[in-house]
């Protein structure tokens, strides 16, 4: 094997399992003497709860306890927010893990119940009465902030939690000044993130040495441990968490969860194991959501089409309490990506954090980045169609010029490296763009709608370093870790502290150590998951495993190379300066026919007959790489659509995305991520929208009311790639799990907006419904 | 009150007193141990829990375990002979048809569903085969080359 594994499309080593049905989830695990717990909702987005009798569910069949929040005082401390946003006057709610005297969204936990089997747990839930006094609740993001809504929290005022500002250069002066400026209002529609897994916990807790252990549904098992000893008290040293196979995440498993936390209490309590698995709708009531912003958004421009300045507020609904992170999202990932891929002298943002009875919001694939690319990328088109140029004139006019070491944007951020007007110039030359103006001019004159979306952006990832972490109030570091040990048989084990779910790293990473060491990528076996047996590690979220976790396993890798430098020089007889290595041969120059391999020296490493004076027995290293900067991929996406102007509904025909994630040592995988990532933002634009009336019941509850996209909706998605390395990362790579979605909400909804120019429609909220695109298309009749 | 129950699974006979309203995932999963095959949603949309009924495909959540007395059952365990991978398991792992995996099980029933009843489907029939099974990771591109991979694999 050799370095040409790196850029390899090679078939995933996760797969086999996966595809046999032998893959093990958290729900999967069964444990002797197992009991299962419910929990027991909130029908009520906001009220008072009084008696909870629980007497009839008590005494029903197979049942063994049920706990309320009396039961839970001073065992369990509330569910913890972790993202202390600094200089925003941050407000954070108290999240008792079992809901106390008040009810805040639909779905919260008031009550557990534990019994033999799932059934029964689920059949006593029936028989608790809870007395509820509703509260009339606050919904629209709009009023929610108003001095006549609903207060969520007594001791919050205005249901604000935070309101934050970015700001860099003069913004007063570029709109005094501006030629032209262009106003919208976006909405940014809450979206329910949908992994396939729902999310699950198993507790299992023995007595006698006070060692808990939790299998658990999340993207960042390190983190659980860390926040479960805080809430359990269990101390971290007795606490060991698992994260076994996961069923996707998208951000919707990075939080600590209040059901999480009861189950651990439940399990400490009966000294029983005890599994919880929500159902799909309670997955849509109480697993975080995603986006949820009001966005006023101008755009300060001169007459031949430079952009001089924006200017947001944005309202950001936050949901009930403030969910892990959640602080972090239409904030740090947000504001500071008001920039785009356009040289903007001046930005200001104002951002309020809103309590809503709802569920909590979260990260959801982009995370932040996609709000601001939509909010630019939306302007940018609505410019070009003020100045009547065309929208990649627009972008092209704008685009920070080529920079392969760092460029300073006005938010403060310094981008890694990039070459946009390639990106772009390449995907319209495959696209044949004239052509498409052409034929929608065509097509036009015979009364048919195609439209054109572009959509050009970049965004921050592989997050770190951890100095910025404190600074912007993460409570946790952003380093990633890794080690290689090399077994007698020359076979290597990885241990790394972030958590793939789907992300294939267990193939990708395997490729990084045989690219660095020339073993094979099937005698290398990556874990990670389990507390227990990995370094520490902040998790799989951020399109970070690779860009910061890839760079700590290169550097080990080459920490390896090092140490096998010195041990073959000493078995060659000769210095450890003459010594050459290529493709796992150490051999002394201009000798490669009587050099040394890895597995050789891996074998003298480990049984250490003959070793180096000073060199230490075995063959194993570790970093933890903490990155310099983040890294910052880019692309350009352009969507085709046609609108059926009798009916509104939208046909997508042909999707178009280049990426640029620097050196791909996967393709396929990346490719892979690439479509997941586009269609979750197609998604956005066309059909999801997890929508509460105005009392606060969820009505997109269930699968059947929430539009996902399906396979029969999509066209085949065409995937193109440039490659700009990041000039700091060890293997110049960056991230690509979020990019596609990043990308694609705007491509699309700017398709549809510009097929439906010439009928005068003005804007539609997304996502668009052909109810909605009907109306809109009406009103531009004057209908 | 339980019902005897007789239903084979993977060529091999299961007897069982169960509930009357035991699913047949619950079955499956519960009862057997049979994890392989999933419980994606709990309104029959996800098409995770997709199992071969007397060869057929039906989503086991939709189905009682009583209603399956009797039957013959094919998951995901049981789909190759012998230990190795049938030629839709090859072509899922070949194409990239999965990231997460846990649609997975489900996916490859209904593709098999698919070429069950039309043996060489368009892209376009695949696509509308597919149309009762989510995924949320792959965007559906490689799963619908990995079922077309497979109509190649057959008829070469």
């Amino acid at each position: 094997m050799s370095t040409a594994m790196f850029g390899s499309g090679i078939r995933r080593r996760e797969d086999p399992r996966l595809i046999t049905g032998a893959a093990s989830y958290t729900d999967d695990l069964t444990l002797p003497g197992m009991l299962h717990a419910a929990m027991l909702r909130s029908p009520h987005a906001h009220a008072r709860i009084g008696a909870i009798d629980a007497s009839r569910a008590k005494s029903a069949r197979g049942v063994v306890a049920v706990y309320t929040s009396a039961d839970t005082e001073g065992a369990l401390q509330p569910s913890p927010c972790a993202w202390l946003l600094p200089d925003s006057d941050l407000k954070i709610a108290e999240y008792p893990c079992l809901a106390k005297d008040t009810v805040r969204y639909v779905g919260e936990i008031v009550a557990v119940v534990v019994a033999e089997s799932r059934y029964q747990a689920y059949d006593a839930l029936e028989l608790i009465d809870v007395d509820y006094d509703p509260l009339p609740a606050a919904i629209d993001l709009e009023q929610a902030g108003g001095p006549d809504a609903p207060r969520l929290h007594a001791e919050i005022e205005g249901n604000q939690a935070f309101h934050w500002t970015v700001s860099g250069g003069d913004v007063d002066a570029a709109f005094a000044n501006a030629d032209v400026i262009v106003k919208e209002r976006i909405l940014q529609q809450r979206l329910i993130p949908t992994a396939m897994e729902t999310r699950s916990a198993v507790a299992s807790y023995t007595r006698a040495s006070g060692e808990l252990t939790l299998w658990n549904t999340t993207q960042n098992p390190h983190i659980v441990r860390f926040l479960c000893s805080l809430v359990t008290g269990v101390p971290e040293d007795r606490l060991r968490v698992v994260a076994p196979e996961v069923g996707g995440g998208f951000g919707s498993k990075i939080a600590v969860y209040p059901a999480d936390f009861v189950t651990v209490f439940c399990a400490m309590k009966l000294g029983s194991p005890v599994k919880w698995t929500e159902t799909r709708s309670e997955n849509y009531q109480a697993t975080t959501h995603g986006r949820n912003h009001v966005q006023d958004v101008e755009l300060a421009a001169t007459n031949d089409g430079r952009i001089t300045g924006i200017r947001a507020t944005v309202r950001a609904g936050m949901g009930a309490y403030l969910s892990t992170a959640a602080p972090g999202i239409p904030t740090i990932l947000h504001g500071l990506m008001l920039s785009g891929v356009y040289d903007i002298p001046a930005i200001h943002e104002e951002v309020y954090g809103l309590y809503t009875n709802e569920t909590p919001v979260e990260a959801y694939r982009g995370a932040g980045r996609p709000e601001a690319t939509f909010m630019l990328e939306r302007l940018v088109d609505v410019l070009a169609d003020k100045l009547d140029m065309d929208p990649a004139e627009v972008r092209r006019k704008n685009f920070i010029p080529k920079f392969d070491d760092g460029h300073d944007v006005a938010t403060g951020l310094t981008y890694d490296s990039g070459d946009y007007e390639q990106a772009l110039d390449k995907l319209l030359r495959h696209a044949d763009y004239a052509g498409l103006r052409a034929e929608q001019e065509e097509a036009r004159q015979q009364g048919r709608y195609p439209g054109i979306g572009l959509s050009t952006y970049v965004e921050i990832c592989g997050l770190g370093p951890s100095q910025v972490a404190g600074a912007i109030g993460f409570q946790g570091g952003l380093w990633e870790s890794a080690i290689v040990r090399f077994h007698p048989s020359g076979k290597v084990h990885v241990f790394i502290g972030a958590s793939p779910h789907g992300q294939g790293e267990e193939t990708t990473f395997a490729q990084i150590v045989a690219a660095e060491l020339g073993v094979s990528p099937e005698d290398v076996k990556v874990v990670h998951g389990d507390t227990d047996n990995t370094p520490m590690g902040w998790g799989t979220y951020g399109s970070r495993t690779t860009a910061v976790g890839g760079a700590a396993l290169a550097l080990t890798a080459r920490k390896i190379r090092e140490k096998c430098k010195v041990i073959a020089a000493h078995l060659l007889e000769a210095a450890v300066e003459d010594m050459e290595y290529e493709d796992g041969n150490f051999f002394v120059k201009g000798s490669p026919d009587n050099g040394k391999t890895i597995q050789d020296i891996a074998l003298m490493a480990n049984v250490s007959w003959n070793m180096p004076e000073g060199v230490e027995s075995g063959l194993e290293a570790s970093t933890f790489y903490d990155p310099p900067n983040f890294v910052f991929p880019y692309g350009a996406h352009l969507a085709l659509v046609e609108v059926d102007a009798e009916t509104g509904q939208v046909e997508l025909k042909r999707y178009i995305a280049l990426d640029d994630c620097g050196p791909q040592i996967n393709p396929t995988i990346v490719a892979g991520q690439v479509h997941g990532g586009v269609v979750q933002g197609i998604g956005q634009a066309l059909w999801e929208e997890a929508v509460y009336d105005e009392d606060g019941q969820l009505l997109s509850g269930s699968m059947l009311d929430y539009a996902l996209p399906r396979a029969d909706k999509l066209p085949e998605i065409e995937v193109l790639s440039t490659v700009t390395p990041s000039p700091h990362h060890p293997l110049g790579v960056k991230g690509i799990g979020e990019a596609g979605t990043i990308a694609s909400t705007a491509a699309v909804y700017n398709a549809v907006m510009d097929a439906l120019k010439p009928l005068n429609a003005p804007a539609v909220d997304m996502p668009f419904t052909p109810e909605r695109v009907w109306r809109a298309i009406q009103k531009g009749k004057g209908n | 009150m339980t019902i005897p129950v007789s239903i084979a699974i993977n060529g091999r006979r299961y007897d069982r007193e169960v509930e009357p309203r035991l699913l047949l995932v619950h079955f499956i999963r519960d009862t057997l141990g049979l994890t392989g095959t999933k419980v994606g949603c709990d309104t029959s949309q996800c098409g995770a829990c997709t199992v071969l009924l007397d060869g057929a495909a039906v989503k086991s959540c939709t189905c009682l375990a009583v209603q399956a007395d009797g039957a013959e059952i094919t998951t995901i365990e049981g789909l190759a002979d012998d230990g190795g991978l049938h030629p839709l398991q090859e072509s899922f792992w070949n194409k990239h048809g999965l990231q997460c995996g846990f649609c997975t099980p489900g996916m490859i029933l209904a593709a098999h569903e698919i070429l069950r009843t039309n043996p060489d489907p368009s892209d376009e029939e695949i696509r509308h085969g597919l149309e009762g099974n989510f995924c949320r990771c792959t965007g559906y591109q490689n799963i619908v080359r990995a079922v077309r991979d497979a109509v190649q694999e057959e008829t070469s």
